[in-house]
């Protein structure tokens, strides 16, 4: 059987009444007609009433409804009284399904003028908001923490044994790998400038000093910011998806205490003693380039003892209690405060390493200022 | 048409791992039937809709379309076997960062050659017989748990499929909207001559609209009934799946008085 091009007629019966006539096979691969030109026809005539009549109608599918749909829709925008008349019985009543509930306005969406999101003024606004939740957040976890130490928070240690887990010996592999490297580069940017003084020996310090100040600590924060911070916003993030943490909240179970804290204590554990690791590994990767040089062992141990200083170890883990409570704070905010959906888990997630990264980057800066002043 | 059904279990048993799930179940699906899938919460329904789709292997035995195999059969083909279904999942399975009408527009986009006027006139129509027209520019996540349960649906019939699976379509929707979806579901068997396959608790539209039925049971782990559900309510041998299905029986009395 060859199919028939689909088509419509409008035939006037009466005065103002008129018939839409449908012929043909209404179906994929068919120049199905457009409904705005009908439309158009049907504005021009103004007609009181309209019958569709389907007597010497073909095969059809969703696109012949989707064309009585637009029928039915504008007949009762227009308040033209509409039927239907010789259309397939399913096609009939398929149609009082499509039209049984009317169709829904979405209420318009107040979009501030250009001129008003490009006030300093406001985006100022939207920043301060944004420092305040920061801040208030951290006011929550202070509460939590001092029911913590008071013994009245809802933080379960195993949740907490299961974090340290994930964020400490999980993580040995890649804070191993980088450490190395990082003390190995380290030794290589110093060698080439104290060759020229024939100086090649303190290596060691530069290698020791610049690992236990500086590059441990924020390489390994770093590295544990992609790792971790994004690990907990993602999380936590899945949970708002599947509303766990309204179920957390009406149990009446502070989430942040049960949530947020065993992450953000686990942290605080668990990066000084990554820092600690990765100093040393560093060490032993200026080790490897320093003989490479013709430092003996010997010479780099002795060097390296006399360098070393309690100070300088301090500094790099005051620094990594800093930084753990930054990355852990930037992952959960980032998590709690997520949308629901995959798309804004996602978002979290990223917004949570971009958080962590500025933050770790401003507060190293800082407290560099404060010990240079200090004189440590 | 041949006298074959359109679906057949052949032995088939369920398992996670080592855990059993149901064991030797054997039925056929007929052509137009509305099939439901009863039992028990955690008797193993989803998991039987997610080997029947192919999600999940057998642990042993065969599931065949058309007399073909399913199980044995090769990816491309279990894809092409596929194009012809529509599915809804127990959880909905919308894409959370596509918009509902997007959601609909995605397997037309990819499977047919539809224009695009085309496609936004289908979609609204798709999405109107779900009682959701209007919603099109709406993420799922803006919108109730319900009318992602109908989102979904549009979805899985945007192709008119062939077979229409549907995990407890109308959990979560009032009364009203359920009795829609009903009809809803017989106009689509009807018009396009569709196979369905649901797991449903509706008593109400279990009796409305199925003619067949299959009961798994989660104590001896197989099937214990199969056939036209009105029936199983009346003469069914197994005492469990007559209190199943009386509990209709009784909340009508109840409502009588
Ligand atoms: N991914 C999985 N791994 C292991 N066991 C599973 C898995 N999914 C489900 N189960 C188990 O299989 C059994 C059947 O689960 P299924 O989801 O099929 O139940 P159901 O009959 O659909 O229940 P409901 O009516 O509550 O949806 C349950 O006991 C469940 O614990
Ligand atoms: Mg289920």
């Amino acid at each position: 059987m060859n199919p028939q091009a689909p088509a419509y007629e409008l035939i006037e019966d009466a005065p103002h009444a008129l018939r839409l006539t449908l012929s043909g096979d209404w179906v994929q691969a068919q120049a199905i007609p457009d409904f705005p030109a009908l439309r158009s026809e049907l504005l021009a005539l103004s007609p009181e009433q309209l019958a569709v009549d389907g007597s010497s109608l073909g095969e059809w599918d969703s696109l012949l409804m989707a064309f009585l749909l637009q029928c039915h829709s504008f007949c009762s925008a227009e308040q033209i009284p509409f039927a239907a008349h010789n259309l397939p019985g399913s096609a009939n009543r398929l149609l009082e399904v499509a039209t049984a509930v009317p169709s829904h306005q979405r209420p318009q969406e107040v979009r501030p003028p250009l001129l008003e999101r490009l006030n300093p003024l406001v985006a100022l606004r939207s920043l301060w908001a944004d420092l305040r939740e920061s801040v208030a957040f951290l006011g929550d976890l202070g509460i939590g923490l001092a029911r913590l130490v008071s013994g009245r928070a809802n933080t379960r240690f195993s949740d907490f044994r299961h974090f340290c887990y994930q964020a400490g010996p999980d993580a040995f592999a890649i804070i191993s790998l980088t450490s190395i490297l990082v003390g190995m580069i380290l030794a290589y940017l110093g060698a080439v400038q104290l060759k020229l003084f024939g100086a090649e020996i303190y290596v060691a310090d530069l290698v020791l000093i610049g690992m236990l100040r500086e590059m441990g600590v924020l390489m390994t924060a770093v590295v544990m910011a992609g790792r971790t911070g994004a690990a907990y916003a993602a999380q936590l993030g899945t949970m708002q998806t599947n509303e766990e943490i309204d179920a957390i909240t009406t149990m009446g179970v502070s989430p942040v205490e049960f949530l947020v804290l065993p992450r953000v204590l686990a942290l605080l554990v668990m990066l000084p003693l990554l820092t600690i690791y990765a100093d040393l590994l560093g060490v032993i990767g200026g080790a490897i380039v320093a003989g490479g040089m013709g430092i003996t062992m010997l010479q780099y141990s002795a060097q390296i003892q006399d360098a070393i200083s309690l100070t300088h170890f301090m500094v790099g883990l005051s620094k990594s209690l800093v930084f753990a409570v930054l990355i852990a704070v930037a992952g959960c905010r980032s998590g709690m405060q997520s949308g629901r959906g995959s798309a804004a888990v996602g978002n979290a997630a990223t917004d949570a390493v971009v958080t962590a990264i500025v933050y770790l980057i401003v507060a190293d800066a800082a407290m560099n200022i404060f010990y240079q002043q200090l004189g440590i | 048409m041949s006298e074959q059904p359109h679906i057949s279990i052949r032995g088939v048993t369920m398992a996670y791992g080592p855990r059993l799930i149901q064991r030797d179940l054997s039925f056929d699906v007929n052509r137009g039937d509305i099939f439901v899938i009863m039992g028990g919460s955690g008797c193993g329904k989803s998991t039987l809709l997610k080997h029947m789709l192919g999600l999940i292997q057998p642990a042993a035995g065969d599931i065949l379309y058309n007399g073909k195999s399913f199980t044995r059969a090769d990816p491309a083909s279990r894809d092409a076997m596929r194009r012809g279904w529509g599915i809804t999942y127990q959880s909905g399975g919308l894409f959370s960062s596509m918009t509902v009408g997007e959601n609909v527009t995605l397997p037309m986009q990819l499977y047919t050659r539809y224009s695009e006027a085309e496609i936004r006139d289908v979609v609204n129509y798709k999405l109107a017989l779900v009682g959701l027209a209007g919603y099109q520019s709406y993420y799922p996540s803006e919108i109730s748990g319900g009318m992602r349960k109908r989102a979904a649906l549009a979805r899985a019939i945007a192709l008119d499929p062939d077979i229409l699976f549907f995990d407890e379509p109308s959990a979560g929707l009032d009364p009203i909207s359920s009795s829609l979806l009903d009809e809803l579901i017989v106009q689509l068997k009807e018009s396009i001559g569709a196979t369905v396959v649901m797991v449903t608790h509706e008593l109400p539209s279990i009796f409305s609209i199925a003619n067949n039925s299959v009961y798994l049971d989660a104590n001896s782990k197989t099937m214990i009934a199969y056939g036209n559900p009105r029936e199983l309510r009346d003469h069914s041998d197994q005492p469990v799946v007559r209190q199943f299905l009386a509990r209709e029986a009784s909340a009508a009395a109840e409502n009588a008085q």
